[in-house]
């Protein structure tokens, strides 16, 4: 085997299809050494089938894959070595207890005794997890039973680290948390992919790939991709923020609106000329705004506007 | 193939069988009730048919043969009709099997002319013991013929010697009583060996795929040889459980005579067993729901066990073709050896045709249901 290549995964014009429909269309993007990155996109975008066709339980129709410097297609067992692969659906079993899974996943790895052990002792306390090794795997919560898919995942200490939708159903505090450990595990070297369709955990990655409809649109960091974007972003925070989307569409300039938690993000082509001429039309509908001012675009707000620009241009 | 692994997953999966009760009783409950189901439900022997008699002599000599009728335990005399319409509606409507009629003249022709007819009817519907009842009344007129004869002659004066000159001394080997639970026995015991075997293991893999526990299985380095025979390990012991319970009650509550020895039994369910097992491990593998599996795995052991593995028609009776098919009824080797052991007391050294047959399917069944499971979700 190839001493640490420079790219953790190389992927090369890959293809998938179920039937008529293009899953996975061409698609290739390299992840270098110790970096996270990210497979953003909306439900259907073809993440869950790129993150397969990495752990190798899923064979490209065309392309080839590398993952550290070993080609999935040729030898997918010995990638399997170096690979730590969490699915988008709880894996692991829910009538045995935590140690239990953490045994069995070192087992299949043929982990030494001893240095599992000391690990899985390690990655459980940095999770908060050790009071909870005799529990069920089945009775703990959405984000317990994420940190324990992602401590069996590291048992084996792999190189590359795929995460299939790993914060999806888990709360916020448990999210920071999970994304704590995974910053932890780049300082000592595991490169990651990661998909979600949270896209302000996209902002998280080091570099990403926006992926819609099988293809990759954008590649690149999340600044970059957001400078990248023409024009700005007005933020209007209101209780009700539902009726303001009515009351700006179609004003001149107003290319998008995002309706976020607290208001609405606008999308304008110049924020200097559009910003007084929307506060001047919100006051003059009537409705109540908490605060009226420009923001740097979130990767959501780029997400929206680069969909839009695509559906102008077909 | 790495044994730590082969442990992991026998390991994990004793746990999970353990860990669910209700899997667990329905596996040790099964082969209990299955056995008392089919050890009572199924039974050849031709006993206590129900009888019909009408006699139109009404003397001694007619009532004489009647009266042999009713002492065989071949008949149970349900039945003096009055009159012949009596005896078909008796027949039509089930409630006899077959009926003796003894014509008026019966006794003077049988004087006169030295020979005499009466009727027998039989219910052909079930057409085995219609033949079976005929030939036991007809040995029952025949001895009464003999004596009547023997009488005859000494009354003219003859002299006669009582011993027939040729007899057959027939004596049955293996089941003396001629008792068809003896053999039956054996048979359901191979049945729900089939049945429960292949049950435990169809749902182990179908579970793993719609649990989703599977894919993340087949991310790490494991090997399908590994994978299967981790996962049947367990079921190869709570598999030997339930034959314990099922060779248990053929013997002590089925008064199975056992001839055999201990370790011969034990070696050759074991490899039944491993044959079992492995069908169910393939359907599994093959069908990825567990209903599905499960009812697959159920028709593919009972039907064949039930129709060509000797157990209920006899295989030297089927058609040439039906015959050649029996060879490939992984149970028609296991019933051989089985009644074998029982009634025979038969060792391995005599067995060794139907042994090497069943240990050479469990070798093509282990490679088939290994190759077949693939580590991709396509």
């Amino acid at each position: 085997m190839n001493a640490a290549p420079d790219s953790a995964v190389d992927v090369r014009a890959v293809s998938k299809r179920f039937g008529a429909l293009a899953a996975v269309d061409q698609m290739s993007f390299s992840v270098r050494q110790g970096e996270i990155f990210g497979l953003v996109g909306p439900d259907g975008a073809g993440k869950t089938t790129s993150m397969r066709m990495l752990a190798s339980v899923m064979r490209p129709d065309t392309g080839g894959i590398l993952i550290d410097g070993v080609d999935v297609l040729a030898d997918p067992e010995l990638a399997k070595q170096h690979v730590s692969y969490m699915p988008q659906r709880f894996g692991l079993y829910e009538d045995l207890t935590v140690d239990e899974n953490i045994r069995f996943y070192a087992d299949l790895f043929e982990v030494p005794d001893k240095v599992w052990r000391e690990r899985a002792l390690r990655l459980l306390a940095a999770s908060g997890m050790t009071p909870f090794g005799k529990r069920l795997a089945g009775q703990l919560s959405g984000g317990m039973k994420q940190k324990l898919g992602l401590t069996c995942a590291l048992v084996h200490a792999p190189r590359v680290l795929l995460l299939d939708e790993p914060t999806t159903g888990v709360d916020p505090v448990s999210r920071r948390e999970f994304w704590q450990i995974l910053y932890a595990l780049r300082a000592e070297g595991v490169s990651m992919v990661i998909s979600t369709a949270y896209l302000d955990e996209a902002e998280r990655c080091d570099r990403l790939a926006l992926l819609h409809q099988g293809r990759i649109m954008y590649c690149d960091t999340p600044r970059k991709l957001k400078q990248g974007m023409p024009g700005a972003i007005i933020l209007v925070t209101s209780a009700q923020p539902r009726p303001l989307l009515e009351v700006v569409q179609g004003i001149d300039g107003v290319e998008g609106v995002l309706l976020v938690g607290d208001g609405i993000h606008i999308h304008v082509d110049d924020a200097e000329c559009r910003l007084p001429q929307l506060a001047q039309a919100i006051a003059a509908s009537g409705q109540t705004a908490g605060g009226i001012r420009q923001i740097e675009p979130t990767v959501e707000d780029l997400f929206v506007a680069l969909l839009e620009r695509r559906q102008q241009t077909p | 193939m790495k044994i730590r692994r082969i442990v992991a997953i026998g390991r994990k999966e004793t746990l999970q069988v353990l860990r669910d009760p209700r899997s667990l009783t329905i596996a040790l409950l099964l082969p209990l009730m299955q056995m008392f189901m089919l050890g009572y439900g199924v039974n050849l022997d031709v006993k206590h048919i129900p009888l019909c008699v009408l006699d139109q002599e009404g003397n001694q000599r007619s009532q004489d043969l009647l009266k042999r009728f009713a002492a065989s335990r071949y008949f149970d005399l349900y039945k003096v009709a009055a009159s012949i319409a009596e005896v078909r509606h008796e027949i039509d409507g089930g409630a006899c099997r077959i009926a003796i009629v003894v014509p008026a003249g019966f006794s003077r022709k049988l004087v006169d002319q030295g020979a005499a007819t009466v009727q027998l009817l039989v219910d052909g519907t079930d057409s085995n013991t219609a033949t079976i009842a005929a030939a036991y009344a007809g040995s029952v007129v025949a001895a009464y013929s003999g004596e009547v004869q023997l009488q005859a002659i000494q009354r003219r004066g003859g002299q006669i010697q009582t011993l027939t000159p040729v007899a057959v001394q027939a004596r049955v080997w293996f089941n003396e009583d001629l008792e068809s639970s003896y053999f039956i026995i054996p048979g359901v015991v191979a049945l729900v060996m089939a049945i429960v075997g292949a049950q435990l293991t169809s749902l182990t893999i179908a579970r793993e795929w719609e649990r989703g526990t599977m894919e993340l299985m087949v991310s790490t380095p494991v090997t399908p040889m590994e994978l299967m025979l981790g996962k049947l390990s367990p079921y190869f012991v709570l598999g030997l459980v339930d034959a314990g319970i099922c060779l248990a009650l053929a013997v002590g509550w089925f008064e199975v005579p056992f001839h055999g020895t201990l370790p011969t039994l034990f070696f050759t369910t074991s490899l039944f067993l491993s044959v079992v097992l492995c069908i169910g491990y393939y359907v599994s593998v093959s069908i990825r729901s567990q209903v599905g599996a499960s009812q697959v795995a159920l028709i593919l052991t009972m039907l064949p066990t039930t129709l060509l593995s000797g157990f209920s028609f006899p295989i030297d009776q089927m058609p040439a073709l039906v015959q050649d098919i029996t060879y490939l009824v992984s149970a028609r080797y296991y019933v051989t050896i089985l009644k074998a052991i029982f009634l025979k007391g038969a060792t391995v050294s005599e067995l060794a045709v139907p042994i090497f047959s069943l240990t050479a399917y469990a070798i093509v069944l282990v490679v088939l249901a290994a190759r077949a499971f693939r580590k991709t979700l396509d």
